[in-house]
């Protein structure tokens, strides 16, 4: 994979007057509910750090009030934070001047919203050219961009109907495209299939996971569901008070969660659903020789094991090939394969 | 004893007789100072009245109610109010009381006009400082719980009799609203909306004519009928500064006991206040269409 994206070190966000002296309290350990009694300040992220590698899938997962929301909010800044530092491309954005992070938003993330966020008064096709009447382009090239990714995204002939005349599913695939027709390098997406039905849902996921084999964007992903985030997740960090319990790959979460908090997450999860065979193969290294010259079977690395488990029962290779177009990119034994459905 | 509680114990006679000269001069040097100067400041607005009422005179009738049912209509799509309006107006002009409605209608126009003027401009500050906020509203609750009566008062010692007096009373008689609702309007913009203007770099301004002002124009246009009533009811009484037009009959229907002619004019008054409320509501309404998603 690639390089560091999106860096954030010691971020803290501490809501209340003069809050920032509280750092202080927080760094020496007083907890949420104690900060919240004695300073009347609200705790929302302590002492967050990560790093979002380029053209990956970063998920950050938890509950409501877990802070993940205010989180996402500080890549782009609609929200300051307290302290510490949020970088992009290596540029400390907490020290932009206004007019300086306005030219970062426009270039440089795009942002789709729970609730979708899209503007009444305006048409489908008016929507998706926002962003780019912001930035002044000329409208005859924002709207054909525009009319593109609303193809993209199956929107065609909606172009003069209103937000409110679409259905829940259909309004996020225009904030999806509103976002996408400015070209950002980063996309934020907050909830943005939660508030949609579980049908609807899985469909924006997999029209996200189409459009992201294409456009390999770094995208930030702030979900309250475990499984979305095992499906869409490169990576997934997990979310507490404000604090960051575990960050890690599916597999990592799955097998090894390092809290009870985590633990108590990921317990139901069916994993023969939720994981694919690229979250699960190895390297080369790792296979015994004998097994490379046995019995193979192939598959792709976007499969699901549910998908592929009954060939592996009927067929018993001795190790499962995973291929992306044509190209074998890891290899999975049966053993390996036993294991991540034990334990 | 007894006459200390049955009588007040006022101030002495003297003291209160040279207490209130003393305002009364020092306010009469004020205006003797400086009124040339507010007349001046307000020229233009005289101008502008004098304009709009000789136009409205000047317009031949049948134009001015084709205007106003096309108007309603356009509001509307409602031939039965088209109807109500065309017979209303007929009816008026029948009664001999063409020329006042077209004074009271003048001075209805123009104040509305000032008032949006001044008041949206006030709204959009209040909307966005709080502390312009936390000025401005105990100001506003105090002039609306003052007495229309009371606002003849200053402006009358200030600018005399007139038009120009009638039409700033009435224009402080009737911001109010449309300064409290383009405010509320403003704050009441769904906060994920701006979020997401905000997310793609607008900058304040554009924020504020792209987004904030066209989601709250149902909000401020409720403003606008609001203030556009309010007026209408305090150029019947700006009648007694001056103002002519339909509330000057009335005024005199009144000290006279001229039983017909305050029914008339009254009736008239009656009939611009429902063209008014009418059109206007149905305008803000058509304005909120894309909200609710009508269309259909």
């Amino acid at each position: 994979m690639g390089n560091t994206k999106i860096k954030i070190e010691n971020l803290y966000k501490i809501f209340g007057r003069n809050s920032k002296d509280s750092i202080q309290l927080v760094e020496n350990g007083m907890g949420k509910d104690e900060l919240l009694e004695k300073k009347g300040h609200v705790l929302g992220l302590n002492n967050i750090n990560m790093s979002i590698e380029e053209s990956s899938v970063h998920v950050v997962m938890g509950l409501s009030g877990s802070g993940k929301s205010t989180l996402i909010r500080h890549i782009n800044r609609l929200i300051d934070p307290t302290g510490g530092k949020v970088e992009v491309d290596g540029q400390d954005i907490t020290q932009l001047d206004i007019l300086a992070l306005n030219e970062f938003r426009k270039n440089k993330t795009g942002m789709v919203f729970q609730r979708f966020g899209l503007l009444p008064h305006l048409n489908i096709l008016d929507n998706v050219t926002f962003g780019l009447d912001i930035k002044k382009v000329e409208k005859s090239i924002a709207q054909s961009k525009a009319t593109e990714w609303l193809k993209k995204v199956g929107l065609v002939g909606y172009e003069k109907r209103y937000p409110q005349e679409l259905s829940g599913g259909m309004q996020q695939r225009v904030g999806l495209a509103r976002a996408l027709t400015n070209d950002p390098e980063i996309l934020l997406m907050d909830e943005a299939f939660s508030a949609l039905d579980p049908l609807i849902k899985k469909d924006m996921q997999d029209i996200l996971i189409d459009l992201q084999k294409e456009l390999k964007k770094t995208i930030v992903f702030i979900t309250h569901d475990l499984d979305e985030a095992l499906k869409l997740g490169d990576k997934i960090a997990i979310l507490k008070d404000g604090f960051m319990d575990q960050e890690g790959t599916a597999i990592d979460i799955l097998l090894e969660p390092k809290t009870d908090y985590v633990k108590r997450f990921v317990e139901d999860v069916n994993r023969s659903r939720v994981l694919k065979a690229k979250n699960i193969m190895e390297d080369q290294s790792t296979v015994p020789d004998e097994l490379m010259s046995g019995q193979k079977m192939t598959l792709a690395q976007e499969t699901v094991i549910e998908k592929f488990i009954d060939k592996v029962i009927t067929e018993q290779p001795n190790l499962i090939e995973v291929k992306e177009q044509e190209k074998i990119v890891g290899y999975i034994t049966p053993q390996r394969l036993s294991f991540i459905l034990q334990k | 004893m007894i006459d200390l509680l049955t009588e007040f114990p006022a101030l002495p006679r003297t003291f209160l007789r040279d207490f209130k000269r003393g305002i009364d001069n020092g306010f009469k040097e004020f205006s003797r100072s400086y009124g040339d100067a507010i007349e001046t400041f307000f020229y233009p607005l005289l101008k502008f009245l004098v304009f709009i009422e000789q136009l409205l005179l000047a317009t031949p009738w049948p134009i001015f109610i084709g205007v106003v049912a096309f108007l309603g209509y356009w509001a509307t799509r409602s031939y039965k109010l088209v109807l109500g309006v065309i017979v209303a107006l007929f009816v008026v002009g029948l009664f001999g009381m063409w020329e006042d409605t077209m004074e009271t209608t003048g001075i209805i126009v123009v104040s509305t006009l000032v008032a949006i003027l001044v008041g949206i401009p006030l709204g959009i500050l209040m909307s966005k400082s709080n502390n312009a906020q936390s000025i401005l509203t105990p100001i506003l609750d105090f002039m609306q719980t003052l007495p229309p009566f009371v606002y003849l008062i200053p402006v009358v010692m200030l600018l005399g009799i007139g038009k120009v007096p009638g039409l700033i009373a009435v224009v402080i008689y009737a911001v109010p609203p449309v300064v409290r609702l383009t405010n509320l309007g403003i704050r009441e913009v769904d906060k994920e909306i701006i979020e997401a203007a905000e997310s793609f770099g607008a900058t304040p301004r554009q924020k504020l004519y792209k987004v904030q002002i066209p989601l709250a124009m149902p909000t401020i246009f409720a403003g606008i009928n609001q203030t556009i009533m309010m007026a209408l009811a305090m150029v019947i009484i700006a009648s007694m500064i001056g103002v002519k037009g339909l509330g000057l009959e009335v005024l005199r229907s009144i000290t006279n006991q001229y039983l017909a002619i305050g029914l008339l004019n009254g009736t008239a008054i009656v009939v611009i206040a429902i063209i008014f409320d009418r059109i206007s509501q149905a305008y803000g309404k058509r304005v909120q269409e894309h909200r609710k998603g009508g269309h259909h």
